[in-house]
């Protein structure tokens, strides 16, 4: 169980499982953090307000204008992908366990080069503002728009509650403001971004969050490899010895306080079965080719080569941002795993599992990194639920308001309108779900949003992209089959059955869906289509062609309005 | 472009020799490497799963077990394949698909 849970929690948000299972101690009011997130949140209002300015159009609005440059792009993925849960829960990860960090680090990596060989350039070419326009451009818009707006709202809303819920448990820990007052601020300054700055706004606040996470992440692994003479194997000894005098202090032998010293470079209890460990990967690595966020950002660059390079920096940034994660978390074992007042009486992290970055941070920089380093967590999950945010309203007024009610006749301002309505509402609900689901474990919803990506969205968009016999009906039904079948799956999983609910032994005995929903959407597609002999069918199958060049040259593609 | 032009034009483009051979390479590119990094990380998966006594074994004499540099190594496999194919087409692909599409008229 414990294994299952420690799983779950490290699914990108809240890694904070330990602090919402209830662990968090408010801290003392932090001045200096609050200083520093201070000076975040009035340079990025700042450029809110400049981006105001010239956001008129929908074009502005859902994608900058189409002008933001490969590079900027790159860092602005990266941003939205790394969770201030992958920078604390991976390091924590380390902390207690060593090795079984790395698994997931490689786990969040692996699905970007998917994204790029198979999807990027294409996606690029055939969109517009959300990915909805990619997956029904040959389709009868109607069908399709809706599953991908209700497959958008689905994995946003539980990637958002889990953030939401993460969010006050750490702000109250870091920063000793209340967990009601945290979640507002968060909730405010979301609705801020996206109402007024919409994705011109959100690309920068993304690209400084990533680069001030870059930048600290970088100093503290330096700093710890400097305290190693820089040789690794050096830092891993170092470790070793920790753990295993840890062992030895804790009343074990000296040949098991060996092995436990040893335990920490082998895997561990992170993957018991081979059906969970191969889901969970799963769900991961095309998961992140379906996350609504993600695929958003290939429509805020000129042309397909310039979404070709974000997706190369985008991986570049988040590889070495898990690597100095991995050097952090042995840091951790040294340098704070040694230090009494970092530990309560157990042995274990002051302020719950997850501080063992933010201590390190004190440990080698002192009250003003910790306060720098505390202020960049908060920092990033404001910039993830903006960019969550603005998906979801981009699904509402783009897809479900402008296409299908308004049958592609809206026109922009009316569209605009119903954008900046959808976030007020999104924003009040973020927030009142997170004051609901305060002593929740909710954890699994990340995993759950993921699953729903890949069993959703991505089939669909693959098999759109790629296979001429697929179908309105195939795509939006088959699509909607694999979404039902990872959501039902995951709600009789131990993490919601048994630890949620408490209903006893769960009825589906693995921790992930992915495995039994992936191919159930793509098979559901698969066989709709082939059987569909429906009139539109014949009108869909013969669009293939057309789209296909479109998609693989750009012609016709919708160019940026500043170039 | 009007919608007609702009229809006739694809239409020439998809029936073009070189447009097909440059699709198919581009795509042949696309699933190998695809095919490689989803292989890498599902035998990874494997391997720990059925055997990690040998992803726990040390390096020599030192305390740095194989599965540092294979999971480190699979970090950097990501990252390295996403450049040979951003590499390849920008050196590539762009060009002629550039070539084929100006002696159509785009």
């Amino acid at each position: 169980m414990r294994a299952v849970l420690a799983l779950l929690a490290l699914i990108p948000a809240p890694a904070f499982a330990a602090a919402l299972e209830g662990e968090a101690q408010r801290q003392p009011v932090n001045w200096v953090a609050i200083g520093m997130f201070v000076a975040f949140v009035g340079l990025t209002l700042w450029i809110t307000k400049a981006a105001a300015a010239r956001t008129r159009t929908a074009s502005d609005f859902y994608t900058a204008g189409g002008g933001i440059s490969g590079f900027q792009n790159g860092l602005a993925m990266a941003g939205d992908y790394m969770s201030a849960a992958s920078f604390l829960g991976i390091s924590a990860q380390i902390f207690n366990d060593g090795y079984d960090g790395l698994i997931y680090s490689t786990g969040f990596l692996v699905g970007w080069p998917i994204l790029l060989f198979l999807m990027a350039e294409r996606l690029r070419n055939l969109g517009r503002f959300t990915f909805a326009d990619v997956a029904s451009y040959r389709f009868a818009q109607p069908p399709v728009r809706s599953f991908a707006a209700v497959s958008t709202l689905l994995v946003v809303s539980f990637y958002l509650v889990a953030q939401m819920v993460g969010a006050g448990q750490l702000i109250k820990l870091l920063f000793g403001l209340p967990y009601g007052a945290a979640v507002g601020i968060v909730g405010g300054l979301m609705m801020l971004y996206v109402l007024f700055g919409g994705m011109r706004a959100t690309t920068w606040v993304q690209i400084i969050k990533a680069v001030l996470l870059l930048g600290g992440a970088s100093f503290m692994a330096l700093m710890v490899m400097a305290q190693s003479g820089f040789s690794l194997e050096a830092l891993f000894a170092r470790a070793v010895e920790v753990k295993t005098q840890a062992a030895l202090a804790g009343g074990a032998g000296a040949a098991e306080a060996a092995e436990r010293g040893r335990s920490i470079m082998a895997p561990g209890n992170f993957i018991k079965d081979p059906v969970s460990a191969i889901s969970f990967g799963l769900a991961l690595m095309l998961g992140t080719a379906g996350l609504p966020h993600i695929l958003m950002r290939f429509f805020t660059v000129p042309d397909a080569k310039e979404a070709r390079k974000s997706v190369l920096w985008a991986t570049g940034w988040i590889g070495y941002f898990y690597i100095l994660t991995f050097i952090i978390g042995f840091g951790a074992i040294v340098l704070v795993g040694t230090q009494p007042a970092y530990l309560d009486g157990q042995g274990a992290l002051r302020g719950g599992g997850n501080m063992a970055a933010i201590h390190l941070a004190h440990a080698i920089g002192g009250n003003a990194f910790l306060g720098f380093i505390s202020a960049v967590a908060f920092a990033t999950i404001l910039a993830v639920v903006a960019g969550l945010t603005l998906s979801a309203a981009s699904a509402v007024s783009h897809d479900l308001y402008a296409t299908v009610l308004k049958r592609g006749e809206a026109d922009s301002a009316d569209e605009l309108r119903v954008s900046r309505i959808t976030t007020l509402a999104l924003g009040a609900f973020a927030v009142l779900l997170g004051l609901l689901f305060e002593k929740q474990n909710v954890a699994f919803m990340v995993s759950l949003a993921f699953a729903l990506a890949a069993s959703g969205n991505f089939p669909v968009l693959i098999l759109s992209l790629l296979w001429s016999g697929c179908t309105t009906r195939g795509a939006a039904w088959g699509g909607t089959i694999g979404l039902l079948t990872a959501f039902v799956l995951t709600l009789l999983s131990p993490a919601v059955w048994t630890a949620t609910f408490g209903l006893g032994e769960a009825p589906f005995p693995y921790s992930s869906a992915a495995i039994f929903s992936v191919p159930a959407g793509f098979i559901a597609i698969w066989l709709i289509s082939l059987v569909d002999r429906s009139p539109r069918a014949a009108v869909d199958r013969a669009g293939y062609a057309a789209q296909r060049v479109r998609a693989e040259t750009g012609i016709g593609a919708f160019a940026a309005s500043e170039h | 472009m009007q919608k007609a032009a702009e229809d006739a034009m694809v239409a020439a483009v998809a029936a073009d020799p070189r447009y097909i051979a440059l699709v198919a390479r581009r795509a042949r590119l696309g699933w190998m490497l695809s095919a490689v990094i989803f292989f890498a990380f599902v035998a990874y998966l494997l391997l720990i799963a059925f055997d990690r006594a040998l992803l726990g074994a040390p390096i020599g004499d030192g305390v740095t077990s194989v599965g540092i540099p294979v999971g480190l190594g699979l970090i950097l496999l990501a990252i390295v394949l996403t450049g040979v194919y951003v590499a390849h087409a920008n050196r590539h692909h762009d060009a002629q698909m550039a070539a084929i599409l100006k002696d159509h008229g785009a």
